[in-house]
């Protein structure tokens, strides 16, 4: 059976967890570099992007991680976690650090406050069924895609809130907390190898 | 793209949702820009825009309200993390306020004086989410049907004394599992001995938790405090006074976010605990007489 890691330093790392049983995989928490070598794929949950990066540099885990996803680590991150995995991210914090991976432009809190927050219905490129229901929570959007990533999904607005790179799988939305599997399955049947 | 899109902004899920992305954090209060610039800088998952912190309210007296709104935009404008800020039990005008600034939370808190001694605000009549305390489950879930989105132990606040903390989530934690144990022939009773309606505590009863995030306030002053509440089974950790009363803020602010998510490391525990300086000095919550005592105003 493949295992899933979810880091585990902040965020709705219990709903992800959850995502992952459901989507038939075993799943463990990961905050140390041991956690981090046992794993078949990595999730980044959603959370606040600037104290995670921060728990991992603290807990030395920013060079595993980053280096881990360099190499080809199969990871996806939804909202924060599309943050940390951004190769150049706008609204950040000074010296806000990301472990970087997808050659795309985040903006953090691109909807604007919490009131505006919202739950839409999305298609998703390679998952099939209806739209999806997606939660957008003080969400980030992707404003600038490189040549080597692929879009996934879209707003009526044209915002970009899905891509993909290679080993990296980047959403602005979770579907970890509108029991929305079909994510979390789509990654972990056709990007995770046992 | 979907053929027909429709945004619904507001919903329970993303009020509810946004405390999910907040757990394991920390939370902290902060009274101007350089306590929030330090409260972002050490990790916090969000702050608590407020001019008094309530070891200050506590020893300064009077009626406490609302903050200057001129103080919470200049909080909203210097940090990325959600602000939140607290009006009034009941006061829903202040509420009003708060979400015409864009504060990303309210509190409606018993730190500041209660506006209404009879009812709490309708939480389901605005679109930014509220967080309210409790002191036990019954509390929770008359908050909870009132459109809380999140809850908060209240233990006592601007004490440094933990002992209050510790009370309120226990009970909470104790009458939940209790609520579990229970036949369906028994949760009518409940319902009624709780003073909450019968869907809410059936839900409580066959999940065995809350239907949202619990967070835990009032008095935590250290990184054992706050380990502690999180062993106790908080989703995250308030931190009022105990912070900018501290000698060393920026350490102490540090070694709280680093103890709230290695909470069930002794060894790490003990690492951060290390060269904090002085805590804040504190009251032991016997102390207080009644009528001081902040827990007590909400029902």
């Amino acid at each position: 059976m493949k295992t899933i890691g979810v880091l585990a330093f902040q965020g709705d790392v219990r709903e992800h967890l959850a995502s992952v049983e459901a989507a038939g995989a075993k799943s463990i928490e990961v905050r140390t570099a041991a956690e981090l070598a046992s794993i078949d794929g990595l999730i980044l949950p959603g959370g606040e992007s600037t104290t995670i990066s921060k728990l991992a540099r603290i807990f030395e885990l920013f060079d595993p991680l980053k280096s881990a996803i360099a190499n080809g680590m199969p990871t996806f991150g939804t909202c924060a976690g599309l943050i940390l995995l951004a190769d150049r991210i706008l609204d950040g914090i000074e010296g806000q650090e990301t472990f970087g991976g997808l050659d795309v432009t985040v903006r953090r809190n691109a909807f604007g406050h919490q009131t505006e927050s919202f739950e839409t219905n999305l298609a998703f490129k390679g998952i099939e069924g209806p739209d999806m229901v997606a939660a957008f929570i003080r969400a980030p959007i992707i404003e600038q895609v490189g040549v080597e990533a692929e879009v996934l999904a879209t707003l009526s607005t044209g915002a970009v809130v899905a891509v993909r790179q290679n080993s990296i799988l980047g959403i602005s939305f979770h579907p970890e907390v509108t029991d929305e599997n079909r994510v979390h399955r789509f990654f972990i049947d056709s990007m995770v190898s046992a | 793209m979907s053929e027909s899109q429709n945004n619904n902004v507001a919903t329970t899920r993303v009020k509810r949702g946004l405390a999910e992305m907040l757990k394991g954090g920390v939370i902290m209060d902060v009274v101007n820009v350089e306590q929030a610039k330090i409260a972002e800088d050490a990790g916090a998952v969000a702050v608590m825009a407020l001019e008094r912190v309530p070891a200050d309210i506590r020893a300064q007296g009077g009626v406490a309200r609302m903050s200057d709104p001129d103080m919470i935009d200049e909080i909203i404008n210097a940090v990325s993390i959600p602000v939140m800020a607290k009006a009034r039990i009941g006061h829903f005008v202040e509420a009003q306020i708060l979400e015409a600034l864009n504060v990303d939370y309210i509190d409606e808190s018993e730190v500041l004086s209660p506006a209404d001694y009879v009812n709490h605000i309708d939480k389901w009549n605005f679109k930014v989410p509220f967080v309210c305390g409790a002191t036990n489950l019954g509390e929770a879930l008359r908050r909870i049907t009132e459109g809380a989105a999140m809850i908060r132990s209240k233990g006592e606040a601007g004490t440094g004394d933990v002992s209050e903390a510790t009370k309120h989530i226990r009970t909470i934690g104790g009458e939940i599992r209790a609520l579990a144990a229970k036949t369906n022939d028994e949760l009518y009773v409940a319902a009624k001995e709780l003073q909450a309606p019968y869907d809410l505590v059936v839900e409580v009863a066959r999940s065995g938790k809350l239907p949202v995030v619990m967070f835990t306030a009032g008095g935590v002053a250290t990184p054992a405090d706050a380990a502690m509440m999180m062993q106790l089974g908080a989703d995250g950790v308030f931190v009022g006074s105990g912070i900018f009363k501290s000698g060393d803020p920026v350490a102490r602010a540090k070694a709280v976010v680093k103890a709230v998510t290695f909470y069930n490391d002794p060894s790490v525990l003990a690492s951060v605990s290390r060269g904090l300086g002085e805590a804040m000095v504190g009251i032991n919550v016997n102390d207080i007489p009644a009528p001081h005592r902040l827990a007590d105003r909400g029902w």
